[in-house]
């Protein structure tokens, strides 16, 4: 399968990079890890006429703690994530999520910047990042504006970025002590998408109350789904077994999922409950310090 | 679009197309046909090349991004008329049945025992995750690494 024809660009500065985009506004797509670009390209899903191909441009692989946050660039791959002592130590979660996605070598190439700018619902770091209350940089050239990740998927791979801006980088609060997350995801094989998953964070007090929960869901909907009603149902409670059940109760009720090859909607709503329940208790065990 | 790359540490020069992927440069252009297209959508691995160090699928890549890189394809195993150890492991073991994943299952696991001198089977199976033998013999494959891995570290 070859894709159709193409102008191709490679920028040596993020400026340059603008400069092409606000020449060729929607007819240009942005070339990172391709991982999902490629393929739709291929199947002529996606016949953009201009690929502004970012990856020769300096300074966009970063990947670091600053001021309490971690910062990721555009150019920082899945299989960065899965190698780094940081991420690993600070942030479990991200480490467990990026395991998980496509494969080994798909990995090798693939961004979680991209994986968040293509806006597929399906794609789990749009889940995890729900959970943790990440915001990406948008980089146009007025300048950069940060985007809360709630306010970031619009639509089914639609996305608040505009024609001619480039998401630079994503900002992840360092959970602080007494924090935990998981990252469920049931899928047939390696490489497919998840039948369902679910992202859990959770923040615990000095007497091992909620303090904070985010949850996020994959394959859920036509768009990435925060789910505030299980947060809610959350915060402020001792965690007990029954406000755990509830709490997943409600997270599949915030599910839409539709119906194909990996199931039905009810039996996706069903996985979500089940997910959302075990996600909870693995995320309480580790902010409790217990392994998990 | 004029590209030049290295491709098993030699210069190759090549006036493409910025549609052409990366696995027809090989086989179409370099005429490097050891490289195979299996399913030619992400998924099988048979394409596997390493690209600046890392396993890639060729499949899912542009000829125009390889411009100024190197490339390591099966054909670079080989040493001298020497099979590479991964190779004689394949043999040794009987690694492959058909042989259509085997280029790109020598590829992905090349470069994985650069980083994992003595691997587990769980980490060479992960490690493999991404590449697809239909003649379902993984635990030979499992073997002809780890047999690899054991002459290496000799």
């Amino acid at each position: 399968m070859i894709p159709s024809s193409f102008e191709y660009h490679a920028p040596a500065s993020l400026d340059e990079a603008l400069a092409l985009l606000a020449r060729h506004g929607e007819e240009a797509k942005l070339l990172a890890g391709g991982q999902s670009l490629l393929p739709l390209m291929k199947l002529r899903l996606a016949s953009p006429t201009h690929i502004v191909d970012i990856n020769r441009i300096p300074g966009l692989g970063f990947l670091e703690e600053a001021d309490g946050v971690l910062r990721v660039g555009a150019l920082v791959r899945e299989a960065d994530l899965d190698d780094s002592e940081l991420v690993r130590s600070r942030l479990p979660i991200l480490t467990e999520t990026a395991r998980q996605i496509a494969d080994p070598l798909v990995r090798n190439l693939a961004t979680l910047c991209g994986n968040l700018a293509h806006g597929d619902p399906a794609n789990d770091h749009p889940a995890t990042m729900l959970a943790l209350g990440a915001e990406v940089v948008a980089t146009g050239r007025q300048g950069a504006r940060r985007i809360p990740i709630s306010g970031f998927f619009t639509g089914p791979f639609a996305t608040a970025l505009r024609a001619d801006e480039i998401l630079t980088e994503v900002r992840i609060p360092l959970p602080p002590r007494r924090s935990g997350g998981a990252y469920l995801k049931v899928e047939r094989k390696v490489g497919d998408y998840a039948t369902a998953g679910v992202a859990v964070q959770v923040t615990l007090t000095t007497q091992g109350t909620c303090e904070r929960a985010g949850i996020g869901l994959t394959n859920a909907g036509l768009t990435p789904v925060k789910a505030e009603r299980a947060e809610a149902a959350l915060r402020g409670t001792a965690l007990t077994e029954d406000v755990i059940k509830n709490a997943a109760r409600l997270a599949a009720e915030a599910a839409e999922p539709s119906a194909d090859l990996r199931g039905s909607a009810e039996y996706k709503r069903d996985l979500i409950r089940v997910l959302t329940a075990r996600a909870l208790r693995k995320a309480i065990a580790r902010a409790q310090g217990q392994p998990a | 679009m004029h590209i030049q790359l290295a491709v098993n540490g030699e210069k190759h020069e090549a006036e493409v197309e910025p549609r052409l992927l990366l696995v027809h440069l090989i086989r179409e252009v370099f005429r490097l046909t050891g490289t195979h297209i299996g399913c030619d959508t992400t998924h099988c691995g048979a394409c596997t090349v390493i690209l600046d160090g890392r396993p890639v699928k060729s499949c899912t890549v542009l000829a125009v991004q390889a411009n100024g890189r190197e490339i390591m394809t099966v054909e670079g195993l080989e040493r001298d008329g020497k099979l590479h150890p991964l190779q004689a492991g394949f043999v040794e073991e009987h690694g492959l049945q058909c042989g259509y994943c085997t280029p790109g299952m020598l590829m992905t696991s090349y470069a994985f025992l650069q980083k994992h001198a003595s691997p587990t089977e769980d980490e060479i199976r992960w490690a493999i995750s991404g590449n697809l033998c239909r003649c379902t013999g993984y635990v030979n494959i499992v073997k002809a690494i780890q047999h690899a891995a054991a002459t290496l570290r000799q």
